[in-house]
């Protein structure tokens, strides 16, 4: 894809979004603002090529799909004579300046993860209504089918109607309560999408793109700046995990000149911002590690006690077993192999680690003799991608 | 609940592998199983002789016909299965997709009926 195409793609995506949130928002409901602006969007692919683009495009589309969800809106109202559907009809009717249309995705995103919404829908669900994508590109990431995954969306949207949800400009109090659940989404998004090999990793470019729009629209939410800066980092270094073979890198190995600087700098730009606003989180932290591995490219070392101390109060906050594995191979980086592998050991007592690949990895690397062998092999058979596990296999010996 | 992972792959291409990819097939393949038996997911699995040494049967007017191949001649055939159980069809696709032979073939999910 070119950077022109690429650019219009954004663009087109952006005012997706904006569209989308600003029709919710006056007609309360996901799914007719979605077919409305489907209709704008294919009225607006026959008549442009024809006519020329209008002088403004995203006008012209809000007009179109208003148009549209008015029509819905009469025909149901004829039906039911619905006084409050009536009121909304003429809400929207009052809205006429299309030129500002003000911008409701942060409301939009926290309407996904709201708590009626089945969790794991909640991912797909800012996917789709925040940047458009369907439901059979999303899928495949979260392992699911495009019939089951688009049942589970039409579900999600059934759902936010049903309760009532209003797509108004939340007040600060609302963001700071439910934006969490938010940016655990966005990062759930980021996560599946890096993993998906079919897709090449596309949909983690998406999910980065929610975690700026969140960060630009929740200002004074330091964790939001935080994760934008995260997935930044890690986003910059993904295509160094792989040499010119197709073969997985390890970070310690990676050509640093393969990292996208432009990336990190702006997530070092975010991580200030986030810092600046001294509210001190999970997502900071883990971008502050990321942060830390970045630096190598300028100093020529990893600053592994940095890292240590991040993960022990990254440890202290969440008590998550993945965190515990990671502080685990930053202490064998810090005091040894044996003190790593103590903690590691440590850490296996909670079961869920057993099918966690990333946890026999570092016992791959911290074990020795037969253990590590073992590891190795689990840490092979657990792997979803095929890079990696040749990565893991190629290090036993036979 | 048991699933069958029906591992339908090119079967043309295995002989024409050279031999250190064949290891690393079999290692893979070797890891993948040990980790479906570690997490207590194995039931049974097997590979199957190429569609060479396949026949089938029917009856035809009452009398058996039997030919030389397989049912269905196409470029990927089924080369071997897993038996897994698992409590949910979510768990199954990560099953799935785990498999060496999502990567050089394709795998098919579907459950046995209860």
């Amino acid at each position: 894809m070119t950077a022109a195409s690429l650019a219009a793609e954004r663009a087109a995506r952006d005012s997706y979004g904006r569209l989308l949130a600003w029709l919710a928002a006056r007609g309360r409901d996901i799914a007719a603002a979605e077919d409305a602006l489907a209709d704008a969007f294919a009225a607006a692919l026959a008549t442009w090529p024809r006519d020329g683009v209008p002088d403004k495009p995203e006008a012209w589309l809000l007009t179109a799909a208003r148009r549209r969800l008015l029509d819905g809106h009469r025909r149901r109202a004829t039906a039911t004579a619905a006084e409050p559907t009536l009121r909304h009809t003429a809400l929207l009717a009052e809205e006429a300046d299309a030129e500002a249309i003000p911008d409701h995705r942060l409301a939009l995103l926290l309407a996904c993860a709201a708590p009626e919404v089945e969790r794991a829908a909640q991912a797909p669900l800012m996917l789709q209504v925040v940047l458009g994508l369907d439901a059979a590109r999303i899928a495949s990431a979260f392992l699911l089918s495009p019939t089951a995954m688009g049942q589970r969306l039409v579900r999600a949207k059934r759902r936010i109607a049903a309760s009532g949800a209003r797509f108004a400009l939340p007040g600060r109090e609302v963001v700071a309560a439910r934006l969490p659940a938010v940016l655990d989404a966005i990062y759930a998004a980021y996560a599946a999408g890096a993993q998906d090999p079919a897709d090449g990793g596309a949909l983690a470019g998406e999910a980065l793109w929610l975690a700026r729009i969140a960060a630009a629209l929740a200002p004074e939410e330091a964790e939001a700046a935080g994760l934008a800066a995260l997935l930044l980092h890690l986003e910059a270094r993904r295509p160094a995990a792989r040499d010119a073979a197709g073969r997985y890198v390890p970070l310690s190995a990676q050509d640093m000149g393969a990292w996208d600087t432009a990336m990190q700098a702006e997530a070092e730009a975010w991580l200030r911002r986030a810092f600046a606003l001294g509210a001190p989180g999970r997502f900071q932290w883990e971008a502050a590690v990321q942060s830390v591995h970045a630096a190598r490219r300028v100093t020529g070392r990893t600053e592994w006690r940095e890292i240590l101390l991040l993960y022990d109060a990254l440890m202290a906050a969440t008590g998550s077993p993945v965190v515990a594995v990671n502080r685990a191979v930053a202490l064998a980086e810090v005091e040894g192999a044996a003190a790593g592998l103590a903690a590691l050991r440590e850490a296996a007592a909670d079961g869920r680690l057993a099918g966690y690949q990333p946890f026999w990895a570092a016992m791959a690397a911290l074990a020795g003799g037969e253990e590590a062998a073992a590891a190795r092999q689990r840490a092979a058979g657990l792997a979803t991608d095929p890079a990696v596990r040749d990565f893991l296999l190629r290090l036993t010996p036979s | 609940m048991q699933v069958m992972l029906l591992i339908h792959a090119d079967e043309n291409a295995w002989p024409l592998m050279p031999p250190a990819a064949r290891d690393a097939a079999m290692a893979a393949y070797g890891a993948y199983t040990a980790a479906l038996r570690e997490a207590g997911a194995l039931v049974n699995s097997n590979r199957l002789l190429p569609t060479a040494a396949a026949h089938t049967v029917r009856i035809v007017d009452g009398a058996p016909q039997v030919l030389d191949g397989p049912y269905a001649e196409t470029r990927e055939q089924l080369g071997g299965y897993y038996l897994i159980d698992v409590p949910d069809m979510a768990t199954a696709l990560a099953w799935a997709a785990r498999c060496p032979g999502a990567g050089h073939g394709v795998v098919e999910a579907r459950p046995v009926m209860a």
